[in-house]
């Protein structure tokens, strides 16, 4: 009989995460990814800035902190010196698609061979609430409290839609944990951006339509529901790109 | 000993990384630091080595973050602008203990300024090289051959001390050429000393190593950081380096360093024909600063001339390592404009006649 | 040996920057001290171009060539520039097909050697730098002919040797002027 227990790639501490937040959730994916495929221990972190700081004391494979938006020109600098260690960067909206996005638009189109975890949640959680590069028009926030006004701030940012233009991208998902269903299938797209680069593949991302329970002023049910009404219109689920299976067509 | 080669400041500064068993360099094109980049790029794809042209400096001094992380010798490149941009990576690196180096071909400021060789990041260097409580190790070389030498020594005392280290160079020395002899045993990285701190990948040999700069409770900082300025304060105790130059008998002793101590050298040289007791203390270390020499020049000498090719950046730190106890001054350009020896001679005559 | 300060002018494609290096390794391989500092930015794109060379018995303090005792000027635009900083007693070689002025200062030597128009008569099209280059050496006594084809086979790859040749040859005939 199977017995539930925590991934041993995670550490045995409490995360500091919002109750509700799909954070655990995700954490909860890639430390069961990192387990089944038997890497944890040439698997290499980058955390980035953001509610995920903090990412390094709740995995138990070694980690990096890296400045905001800078984690995959880290993870490139780590993966360039070990080149057959496994480097994975998990960010934040507004570490991955404000500060950070050339550094990510340009690790994409190098075909790094690193993983991506992208959380979005359509706002700044970790300095209380401020508008993202994904936060919705008309969403409001700390920093747009009239709403996103999209001829002040400007339209948010389709992560997944963007990189899958470039050439270098080897796998762009969009996926959600919002239920089961979707959590099965959203660790199914994680364990293949890790086995990509493990088969030397190139740049994987994943990303994660999240939901920020606190910081968008909701609970952890509503917020999901919210995510579920709101983001998935404007974020759709699904693979936007997968060399493997244009790489079929084109056969 | 291996044959003398006449090389560029700067493809020797990239074949001294070499020696020093370097083979990562990620940099992003800027002039006058451009033949470094090139030549890593032509040399390191033959020697098993990592040549990346960033997206940006940002881009590069973070790559340099995680390849030093990772535990390997890492290195980037630039000039003035261009460092403005990495003094992010290098605070973070300062704050992580990490050791790497970086190479300031310093052109004129502020802003775009120019091209032609300068000093004006010395402040930059020595005084606040990012945000936060930290310093690093600053190294200026005054000749092509000190470039090579310096490298290796600016590689190993950041690994000592892990923390980065600069190598402050100037459009001048990375543009021209001289002859070097370059060490005769290159070091392999596999001989290098291991990194037990590395974020590697444990093998489910260790605990997980976490390289990080964050600290959240006030006092757990405060102990990180104090702990660090020990370190700092046994690095200014001993690893003070600077070449003095006729200071026995100098009534007036110049203090310039770089390029600019070439100049102030052959000043010195034309001086001494007119009978004027002229010598020069030169650092080799600017952080740390050579303050045990400028304190027993300051026993004898009468007065001091801070030479610069900035407005005089260095002037208040010669005044605080001789204690304010003899007049020091200063006479420099900047813009790019290098001072001519009948400059500097001129300035040393109108101190004798005013102490007179 | 009195201390050889050059300055080598001209416009880009001339090879202003490969003579001064040329002297450079002349004075290396003669057991000299030696330093070689080019003009660098937008400027080498075609437009002006110079490098000075120091060679000295003693270590080269400033490597900056403000008042040459050597000073070769390939363009008119040169010579206007640097001809009033080369030191008294100095000596001038200058490309007289492409500048048709004549020095007015009486306190150095100055050759006018037609090497462009050299050249071309002699099938050395591009060596006009090399024909300037012999009448420096002859002119200043620096290096000997045997000195300069030393310099040549060590600096000229193996697989280009027959540039030895064509380069010695434009050198002898400067020379020979």
């Amino acid at each position: 009989m199977a017995v539930f227990k925590k991934p041993a790639s995670l550490a045995e501490v409490t995360t500091s995460y919002c109750p509700g937040c799909p954070h655990g959730i995700i954490h909860r994916i890639v430390g069961e990814c990192i387990d089944e495929l038997g890497i944890e221990g040439k698997t290499i972190g980058i955390a980035p800035v953001g509610c995920a700081v903090m990412a390094y004391n709740f995995f138990n494979c070694d980690f990096i902190q890296a400045p905001h938006g800078r984690a995959p020109a880290v993870a490139t600098g780590v993966k360039r010196s070990l080149p057959d260690h496994v480097v994975f960067s998990y960010q934040g909206d507004g570490d991955l698609a404000a500060i950070g996005t050339a550094e990510t638009v340009h690790s994409a189109t190098r075909g790094e061979n690193i993983t991506v975890i992208f959380v979005n949640n359509a706002i700044y959680g970790m300095t209380g609430g401020q508008m993202a590069p994904t936060s919705l028009p008309g969403q409001i926030t700390q920093t747009t409290p009239y709403g996103r006004d999209v001829k002040i701030a400007g339209y948010p940012i389709k992560v997944c839609e963007m990189l899958s233009t470039l050439d270098g991208v080897q796998y762009a998902e969009r996926v959600s944990v919002d239920c089961v269903k979707n959590a099965i299938q959203a660790k199914k797209a994680i364990k293949k951006a890790f086995q990509n680069q493990i088969d030397g593949k190139g740049f994987s991302i994943v990303e994660g339509v999240s939901g920020g329970p606190t910081s968008w002023g909701l609970g952890p049910v509503a917020a999901l529901q919210w995510s579920r009404d709101n983001m998935r219109a404007y974020y759709p689920l699904g693979v936007y790109k997968d060399r493997d299976t244009e790489d079929k067509t084109n056969d | 000993m291996s044959d003398k080669v006449l090389m560029k400041g700067n493809e020797a500064l990239a074949q001294a990384a070499i020696c020093a068993g370097c083979r990562h360099f990620f940099g992003y094109p800027i002039t006058p630091q451009t033949e470094l980049a090139a030549y890593m790029s032509k040399t390191m794809p033959k020697i098993g080595g990592t040549y990346l042209q960033a997206e940006s400096e940002i881009a590069a001094i973070n790559m340099v973050q995680g390849a030093a992380a990772a535990g390997v010798r890492a290195m980037t490149s630039s000039s003035s602008p261009g460092i403005s941009l990495k003094l992010e990576g290098i605070s973070y690196m300062a704050g992580a203990d990490l050791p790497a180096l970086i190479i300031n071909v310093q052109r004129g400021g502020p802003g775009l300024g120019g091209i032609q060789p300068s000093q004006s990041d010395y402040d930059l260097a020595t005084k606040a090289p990012g945000h936060g409580d930290l310093h690093i190790l600053v190294f200026a070389p005054s000749s092509v051959q000190e470039m090579v030498d310096l490298v290796s020594h600016a590689f190993d005392s950041a690994d000592k001390y892990r923390m980065p280290a600069m190598i402050l160079a100037d459009g001048l020395l990375g543009q021209m050429m001289e002859p070097v002899v370059l060490p005769e045993k290159a070091k392999e990285p596999s001989e290098l000393p291991k990194k037990e701190w590395a974020a590697c990948g444990h093998e489910g040999e260790r605990k997980h190593n976490i390289v990080n700069s964050l600290y959240l409770q006030p006092q757990e900082l405060e102990d990180v950081v104090k702990a660090r300025y020990e370190r700092y304060a046994k690095i200014e105790a001993d690893e003070q380096m600077c070449e003095k130059y006729m200071t026995e008998d100098a009534d007036f002793v110049i203090v310039a360093f770089g390029a600019c101590s070439r100049i102030a050298k052959s000043a010195i040289n034309i001086a001494r024909k007119k009978g004027i007791k002229v010598g020069l203390i030169r650092p080799i270390t600017l952080w740390p600063f050579p303050v045990d020499a400028l304190k027993e020049a300051a026993k004898n000498a009468k007065a001091f001339l801070s030479v610069e090719m900035n407005m005089g950046q260095m002037v208040n730190d010669v005044k605080l390592a001789i204690e304010c106890k003899k007049p020091v001054e200063f006479f420099g350009h900047t813009g790019g404009i290098i001072p001519t020896p009948a400059e500097i001679v001129a300035k040393i005559e109108k101190m004798q006649e005013e102490i007179k | 040996m009195t201390d050889i300060n050059a300055l080598f002018a001209g416009f880009g494609g001339q090879g202003i920057l490969f003579m001064g290096k040329m002297l450079a390794y002349a004075g290396l391989y003669g057991d000299k001290q030696v330093s070689w500092m080019p003009s660098y930015g937008p400027e080498m794109r075609g437009g002006t171009c110079n490098c000075g060379v120091c060679i000295s018995d003693e270590p080269i303090c400033s490597p900056l060539v403000t008042t040459p005792n050597v000073f070769v000027a390939m363009n008119k635009p040169s010579l206007e520039k640097f001809i009033n900083d080369v030191e008294e007693g100095g000596i001038v070689i200058l490309d007289s097909t492409l500048i048709d002025s004549v020095v007015e200062r009486k306190d150095i030597t100055v050759y006018y050697v037609p090497a462009t128009q050299l050249a071309a008569d002699n099938e050395m099209s591009g060596l006009a730098n090399m024909i300037i280059m012999g009448k420096m050496m002859a002119a200043t006594g620096v290096f000997t002919l045997e000195d300069m084809e030393k310099t040549f086979r060590k600096i000229i790859p193996a697989k280009k040797a027959h540039l030895v040749e064509k380069n010695m040859e434009a050198v002898k005939l400067g020379a020979a002027l």
